[in-house]
Parts: structure tokens; sequence; C-alpha cells
């Protein structure tokens, strides 16, 4: 995946496959339930955001809920309470989640592999007990009833689909965002880091600062998610901030394949749909994915994507190796 | 990748047939068939008071109404909300857009009916509300849509609550379950503490399904109240009382009162435990003929007695029936204006009316639960100390800001 | 003192109450991260399985109890063997695959698992708690002047300092701790000296898994035996690992009685926080101290 830039196999037929997806993601709304359309789609880009973090820099965040929540909060509290129009309500998420990404990221990317984890991990849960403590986040009974409003003031979010396109419009962009940061200089050179930290020192790269500029892009991104899912569901509550939704983004990107482009995006409508499904029968999904991630850690670390994607583009040389990508390579057990 | 990219997403989406909106989802589904959608905790904190038995209770009531409406087809759907606004929240708003349910009921844990209700509201679309307690429902958080059936916060403080402070109960320390039920029970109950003459000495919020009580209760136990208010309901407030026991605090002198216990509590308690409890409910099962009748059948299906939420799921979806058959429509506005015109009498309610903001009123009974020697067998638990009149019951001291009644 | 804090000085039985609640607490947290840190030390596995487990203990006993007519002492032996065993099963057919992988993908399996064990329990019992007595000759309380000690939580403290000190003692004074931690060191050296490494990370794992059941069974009578008992603890016993020192079996201990206590005077002063002080603490230790209070560097 790594490899395969847009120019790495001449660009056209690249370009025909996401005008094809475009066109499939335009057509959805007609087919599938669109509320089902803008969850897996916030969570495809929470997803994305994390594996630019876990996949590309090798870091594992174990708090991103953090940020996914605490912008969901900032956007329902804003536009509800103060008022502001969606799409700055919207903006306020993200430039929270983007703020505290700054800090927790200043201070966890010191510390690698488990330690890296255990630091976000501890954060996420600092960021969980002030929802729950302070008074604007309403508690366990959370932001309810957050107006959809008008985005511009000029487009009426009430109907249903046309939040769908704004909310398709909003994950294109994040994607965007990711994919042509991933394939920049900057993507480069964290893809360096990540496989072998001390020669990129070496070489002259001030590691940190790129390290906690993917921290802060990645946050903000999280955030955007966050706060685009609040204004689709009109409602931030504390399982947005939970642990379990840290783990749940894990899931979705190991499923979907860590360090490819669209394995998080796969992985997301997966555990999404599978969710939908069995939502009814209680604690199935529970089991189901705890399933899917021993099944995944076991016989497809690549995951998906990962594993799928040489036989597509019939090249035989699978990115990864034969052996799976480590997410935190420094750190392997000895 | 390209090609990866597609059959990823394919893969996806393909696997999500049955999230695809029928062709005629859009057209009028509810002409043809009424759906009722019961939402109610299936396996946690709840499941005992609400749960499959609220299902059960459901599927009673449509099958004593003989499975159609004016002819056409009653169908029922169920659902498990795990406790959780958001998913509430998602399962109603598919249920109403999508899935084309025509009322959502039952429905426990305020903050998820409180999710439920703005949908309602909005939607347009029927919510009868069993399990929920928390008296916003029919407050401040009101809708023209909603029917809040078998009892709130302010019937429980003021029968529970009342009744306490008359007894010699004036000083109290609250354990409130921290969600909008707990919060709207502690506030119901201390305004009717203070309004008795007893003052409240202080409070502590617990986070819901706690398992371990015993810091708390030592801070009601340092209060020196004279009353430990539980502001809480099922799983917690049987984990409450056990370990109150534990520690010591009734044998101290300090009185407890569970401001919302369900006869399943005191099962899972125990007479040993919970004897001498003081409690309010709006239904018991050993009351008179129709509701030992009525109880009958629904032991035989669950082979427990049911809560007075699983009765009240009951009547307010056969009032519900009538008033679809009597309106012709299931238009939740014209139905439930109908619901509210009609007086309602089954086996647990008599002369019962809906208040225009949508409260049932109803009256409502003061138990206390039977020493072990009293008790003739399981769920032979209550004895009768008092009937507090639907009036009383669900008056509210401080006045209602529920915008449908202006004051 | 704390005058210019403004926090009112809470009276002084409170606070020794609640102090002694918290050790209750923390007894459970050092039986419980003593596990984790067992396993981590050989296994360089965090075993996130280990809630679920810990649930299963008190299951095993709750089955015992109501299925068997086995009371609570033999329970006391009997879960954790059964669950141990478990575990040994748990380490052959899954852990054994990963050995040598990224500790994440060790972290992500257990996980998985635990989703599995506490799933399925979910599914068969539902969330709320099946209650399960203490036993007869640890019934009634003491008053000790500030609280009432019910028995069975005093027993609670006693029992796992005796569970822990032993295991202290077996790992760090004993010829086969000798080995264990040896084998931690440079496994390949230890095979060459004809000792069943493998075996013997297997046989850990299994003792490590029945330490978390030991703790399940002396929880059952306290709290309520519920499937999700285990889920809200590790989070909070991986913390008090990880500040202790990722392996080291002192550090367990000695933090998992310290944040019991920290906690119960937060309970004090600042009751809502009490969930969260430790994973303050968890941040400032892993920033400024790495490899924990009592860790070795990493």
């Amino acid at each position: 995946m790594r490899t395969s830039g847009p120019g790495a196999t001449g660009t056209a037929p690249f370009w025909l496959w996401t005008a094809g997806l475009i066109l499939l993601a335009l057509a959805a709304p007609y087919f599938f339930y669109p509320i089902f359309l803008m969850k897996a789609l916030c969570m495809a880009l929470f997803a994305c955001a994390f594996n630019l973090l876990v996949g590309y820099v090798g870091l594992l965040s174990f708090g991103h809920a953090a940020f996914f929540g605490t912008a969901s909060y900032i956007t329902a509290h804003t536009v509800k309470v103060w008022g502001l129009p969606t799409e700055l309500g919207i903006l306020a998420g993200v430039a929270v989640a983007a703020a505290l990404g700054t800090v927790f990221g200043y201070l966890a990317i010191r510390r690698q592999g488990i330690y890296f984890a255990m630091v976000t991990l501890a954060f996420a849960q600092m960021v969980f007990f002030f929802c729950l403590q302070v008074p604007f986040t309403g508690g366990e009974d959370g932001i309810q009833a957050v107006p959809r409003g008008w985005l511009f003031g000029l487009i009426d979010l009430n109907d249903t689909l046309v939040m769908y396109y704004v909310v398709l419009a909003v994950f294109l962009f994040g994607f965007g965002v990711i994919v042509r940061t991933i394939y920049s200089p900057f993507g480069q050179v964290l893809t360096a880091i990540r496989e072998n930290e001390p020669r990129a020192i070496s070489l002259g790269y001030r590691v940190d600062h790129y390290k906690l500029l993917a921290f802060i892009l990645s946050a903000a991104l999280s955030g955007l998610a966050g706060s685009t899912k609040a204004i689709v569901f009109q409602f931030a509550s504390l399982t947005d901030v939970n642990w379990t939704m840290s783990g749940e983004v894990v899931l979705m990107t190991l499923l979907g394949g860590i360090g490819t482009i669209l394995g998080p995006v796969v992985g997301a409508f997966v555990i999404v749909t599978m969710e939908n499904y069995l939502a009814q029968t209680g604690s199935w999904v529970t089991i189901i994915q705890g399933v899917i991630f021993v099944i995944c850690v076991l016989t497809f670390r690549r995951g998906i994507v990962g594993v799928i994607a040489p036989y597509v583009t019939g090249r035989q040389h699978p990115p990864a190796g034969p052996e799976p990508a480590r997410p935190v390579p420094e750190v392997a057990a000895r | 990748m390209k090609l990866a990219a597609l059959a990823g997403f394919a893969a996806a989406l393909t696997i999500a047939p049955a999230l695809m909106i029928a062709g005629a989802a859009h057209a009028q589904i509810s002409g043809d068939v009424v759906k009722i959608g019961v939402m109610n905790d299936m396996s946690g904190l709840y499941a005992d008071i609400t749960g499959p038995g609220s299902a059960e209770a459901a599927r009673m009531a449509i099958a004593d109404f003989g499975g159609t409406v004016n002819g056409k087809k009653i169908e029922l759907v169920t659902a498990d909300h795990q406790n959780k606004p958001d998913v509430g929240g998602a399962i109603a708003r598919q249920w109403y857009d999508n899935d084309g349910v025509d009322a959502i009921v039952d429905v426990p844990t305020s903050s998820v009916a409180l999710a439920v209700q703005d949908l309602a509201r909005t939607k347009q679309k029927a919510f009868l509300i069993s399990g929920a307690a928390s008296s916003d429902l029919t407050g401040k958080a009101c809708g023209p849509t909603s029917v809040h059936w078998t009892y709130d916060t302010v019937a429980l403080a003021n029968g529970t609550g009342s009744a306490v402070v008359k007894a010699g109960g004036d000083s109290w320390f609250f354990i409130t379950a921290d969600y909008a039920f707990g919060h709207a029970l502690e506030r119901d109950t201390a305004t009717v503490v203070k309004a008795s003459g007893g003052k409240v000495l202080g409070q502590v919020r617990v986070p819901l399904n706690t398992p371990d009580f015993s810091s708390y209760l030592l801070q009601a136990q340092a209060s020196k109240a004279k009353i430990i208010g539980l502001a809480n309901a099922g799983g917690d407030t049987i984990n409450s009382i056990k370990q109150a026991a534990e520690f010591g605090i009734v044998a101290g002198g300090q009185k407890l009162a569970g401001l919302l216990v369900f006869i399943t509590d005191v099962h899972s308690l125990g007479l040993k435990t919970a004897n001498g409890l003081q409690l309010t409910e709006a239904f018991y099962w050993d009351q008179n003929d129709a509701s030992r009748a009525w109880s009958k059948r629904f032991f035989e299906k669950m082979n427990r007695q049911p809560s007075m939420v699983q009765a009240g799921v009951y009547g307010a979806i056969t009032h519900y029936l009538n008033a679809i058959k009597a309106t012709g429509s299931d238009d939740a506005v014209a139905v439930v204006k109908k619901m509210k015109e009609t007086p309602v009498n089954d086996f647990m309610t008599q002369n019962g009316k809906i208040r225009e903001d949508g409260r049932l009123v109803r009256d409502m009974y003061l138990f206390e639960v039977k020493k072990p020697e009293e008790s003739k067998g399981p769920f032979d638990y209550y004895k009768q100390v008092g009937t507090i009149p639907g009036e009383e019951a669900f008056k509210r001291p401080a006045g209602n800001e529920c915008p449908l009644v202006k004051g | 003192m704390l005058d210019w804090l403004h926090i009112p000085m809470p009276p002084a039985p409170l606070l020794f109450a609640q102090l002694l609640v918290g050790l209750i607490n923390g007894a459970f947290y050092a039986m419980l991260s003593l596990g984790l840190a067992v396993i981590f030390g050989l296994l360089n596995i965090i075993n996130f399985t280990h809630g679920a487990q810990y649930m299963l203990g008190a299951f095993c006993a709750w089955f015992l109890l109501n299925g068997l007519g086995i009371g609570y002492w033999p329970a006391l032996i009997i879960a954790p063997v059964v669950v141990g065993f478990s575990g040994i099963v748990i380490e052959r057919v899954f852990l054994r695959q990963i050995a040598g992988l990224d500790h994440l993908y060790g972290l992500l399996l257990t996980f998985g698992l635990a989703l599995i064990i506490e799933g399925g329990f979910r599914q068969a019992y539902g969330s709320s708690g099946q209650p399960y007595t203490i036993p007869a000759e640890l019934q009634g309380a003491q008053n000790l002047g500030f609280m009432f000690l019910p028995n069975y939580r005093a027993w609670v403290i006693v029992a796992s300092l005796g569970v822990c000190l032993a295991t202290w003692f077996v790992i760090e004074r004993t010829r086969l701790g000798a080995y264990l931690r040896a084998a931690t060191e440079n496994p390949v050296l230890v095979q060459a000296f004809g000792i069943d490494v493998p075996r013997m990370v297997t046989l850990t794992y299994g003792a490590g898994v029945g330490l978390a059941a030991l703790a399940g069974v002396m929880a059952a009578p306290i709290y309520q035996v519920s499937p999700l008992m285990g889920t809200n603890i590790i989070i909070v016993v991986f913390a008090v690992v990880v500040i202790g020192g990722m392996g080291s079996i002192l550090g367990a201990i000695v933090s998992g009685f310290g944040l019991g206590l920290i906690e119960g005077l937060t309970k004090v002063f600042y009751p809502e926080a009490s969930n969260t002080v430790i994973f303050v603490i968890m941040a400032i230790v892993l920033l400024v101290k790495p490899a924990g209070l009592f860790g070795r560097a990493a």
C-alpha cells in the first residue's frame, strides 16, 4: 500500500476507481438507511484519522475517544446552547480536539509502544472524568436534542438526504487530507520514523516535531468525525469518550488493515454494519467483536485490505511483506 | 489498492442488505399495519423489572385485542437499549424513520426515555412510557404525543417521601444515581420532605451500576441523618440495601428509604433483608381478583409475578389500541388526543385520567414488605398500608414547567 | 493545615473509615495486579483477559455453590485451579502463536478473548449480578469505634496480604522463582540449562490466571457475581501495574495497596474523582519515570 502512490502504476485507473467509489457513495442513500451510512462514514473518518497515527507513525493510541468525544460535546454544546451555526460548531469541536491533541501529543510522544498506549489511555480517562463531571455535558444523560441547523445559513440539514451529502463531503475532505498527508514528503518522513526511528534522527529529522504534528492532525480529524456524528445524531454522550470507543476504533483499523489507506474505511463499514445487524441480539455484538479481534491477530494481521489488495492489484509484493507490519517496531518483544 | 478500494467498499456494502429501505418505506406503511416497538433493558440491571417481561405483557395485550385493529394487523418489535441514551436514540430514530414503528413503549432509564421523547416530539410519533420514572417527561420535557403511564418520581416522592416524614423521619441524606432519573427522584423527594417540615442534610451522587456502595454508605452514616434516601433503582438499590446491612447502618439506628423498590427487587433481596421497607407502587399482583387473574396468566408465561412496569405496558398498549380503533387512524397526535379524552379502566387502573401534559393520573399504593413469617411463599411480599389518591400522588408541589399546560 | 484550600476537613472517623475501605479495594488491586505482573514478567503479554478471568473465578464459586452445593472455603481452592487450567488452555491454543510478536498484538488478542468470555456470560446470565452470600463463619461485623468493619472485609485484607507475600516469596526467594526470573531475562540460556521454558511459561500463565480467579472468589460475596465485574476493574488494575513497574512483583503489591489507600482518601475529599486519581498518577509516573516506581529501566 505504501509503495503505491498515485504515480506508481499510472494514474488513470486510480482516478477511475475513485470516481466509481464516489458515484457509489452518492447513490448509496437511495439504497441504504441514510443514518446508518452517516454513522459508518463518521466512524470511517475516525478510523482513518486513528490509522494515520498507528499505521504511518507506528504509535498505537488507546485514548483516541478523548478527541472524538470531546469534539462531539463541544459541537453539541456550542450549537445547542450558544446557538452557533452548525459549521462553526463543528469548527469549534475540531479546534478543541486539536488543542487537546497538542497538549496530549506533546507529553505522550516521549514514550513509545505500550507506554505510549498507556499514557494516551490515562489522558483519555481523565477526559472521560472531566466529561462526566462538568455540568455542560449532562453526565449520563448526555447533550440531547442538538439542532442540526442550517449549513452556512443556506442548506437545511434537517433533511436527511442533505445531511448525508454534507457528511459525505466532510468525510471526503478528511479522507483527502489524510491521503494527501501520507503521500506528501511529510508523510514519507513519518513512514521513515516508523520503520527506523534512530536512523531518521541520524538523518537530521526532528522526529518529535513530525510525530507531534501527526498526532495533532490525527486528533483534529478524529474531532471532525466526532463533531459530525454529534450533528447527525443530534446527540453527544459518554459513550463517545469512553475507553471502549478507543477500543472500537482499534478494532476497525485492525480488521480493515493497519497502514492501508482504505482499510479503516472497510473496517468501519463492516463493524458498524455488524453492530446494526446484531443490535437486537444484545451481547452477541461483543462476542463477535471479540472473535474478530482474535482471528485478526492470529491469522489476519494485515487486515482485509492488507490481504486482498495484492491479489486485486495483481501485484505479488504485498507491501507489508510476508510478516505483518508491526505497529510499533521499535519495541518488538525481546 | 485501486481494486481493493472497490472490492472493500462493495464487500462492506453488500453485507448490509437488511438495511435497505424497502420500496414502500416512505409510503403510508402505517396504514397497513400498526407496529409497536417495546424498547427496554433486556439484560442489564433493569431487565427483571422491564426486559422480556414487558415484551411478554405487550404480546398479551396484542393477543387479547385480537391481533388486529380495524382489520389491520398489529405487529410487535423489541430492542435492547442497554441503558445508553445514544443506543436507544439510534434505535428509536430507525424505528420511527425507517421501520414504520407507530408507538414506542416502556423505555426504562430516564436518560434514554428523554432521548426518545425528543424524537417522538419532533417526528410526531406515539411514545407510551412505562419503565422510566423522571417527572421531567411530563414536565419541562413533555410532548404532545407521549403518555407517561405507570408511575413517576413525583408520585414516589408523594408516596414514600411524605409517609416517611410523617412517621418521624425528618432529616434525610440521599444516595443518588447520577443520571436524569436519580436527579429527578432526589429533587422531587427533597421538595416533599421540605414541604412536610423535614430537612435534607446532604447527598452523594453515585455512577449508575456501581458494585461497591461502602464508601457512600459511610458518608451517609457520618451525616447522622435519620433517613438515608436511596434515589436509585434495580440492581443499585439491591446492592445499597445489602451493603447497608453489612456495615451495620440499620443496626446503628438510621433507616433506609428505598424510594423506588420493585417487587422483583424484594424478591432478590429476600424478606430477611427487606422486611419493614415501605415503598410506593402502582400495582401489586395480589391486590384484587382482576390483578390476580391477569398476573396468573403472566406467571404462566414468565414464571414470576409481574412488576408494575410490565402491568403498565399491557394497560398502555390496550388503551392505545382502543384509541386507534375509536379514531380509525394511527396518527399519533389524534390517537393520543383520544387517549387523553378516554378514562382508563382496566385490571390495574380504576378511573384513571390522562392529564394534558401526558401524565396518567391514577391511585398509587403504599406498601410495607412483610416479615418472613408473615409470607406464605414466593412473591407474597407486600401488605398494603395506604392508598394515595391520584390527584394527590401526581400533584407537583413546585408547579409544572410543561409548555403544554402553561404553568 | 488544609484550610487555605477551603476544603472542609472531614471528621476523623470518616477519614479512617474511608482509608480502610480503600485498603479493601487495594487488596483486590494488589491481587489482580500481581497476576498481571507475573504474566507480563515472563510472557511479555499484557493480559487483558485478566478481568474476565477474575469474573470467571467468581462465577466458578457461584456454580460450585448453586450447582454442586460446594461452599466458599473449598471454592477458594477449586475455582483458581479450574480457571487456572482454562488459562493454560488459552496459553497453549492462542498466546503461544503470537510469542515474539509485538506487545500490542498480545494486548489485542487478550482484549478479544475478554470480549468473548464476558459477552458469553452476559448472554447467558444477563448483566445484573447473581447473589453470593458471605460464609457463615465470617458474617457479622466488629465495631472499631470509628466504623463497623464487616468481618468478611477484614478477612479479605488479611488473606490478600498473605497471598501477595507468598507470591513474592516464591518468586524472589526460591529456586523456582530464580528460574522464572532467569527465563524472563534470557529464555534461550535457561533452556540450554535443561529447563523446559515453554512449559514454565504455560504454568506461569496458569498461575497468574489462578490468582485472578482467587481474587474473583474473594470478591463474590462483596460484589454481585456479574459478567461485567471484570470490565470495570481491569483498566484500573492496568494502571496499578504500570505505576508499580511492569513485571515488578513488589511494585504490583505496593502500588496495589497504596493506590487503594489514595483512592480511599480521594473519596473523602473529592468523591467523584476517585476513579480518575489513579490515571492521573499513572500519567505522571509514565512521564517522569516510565519504568514505573519499582521497575527496572525499560
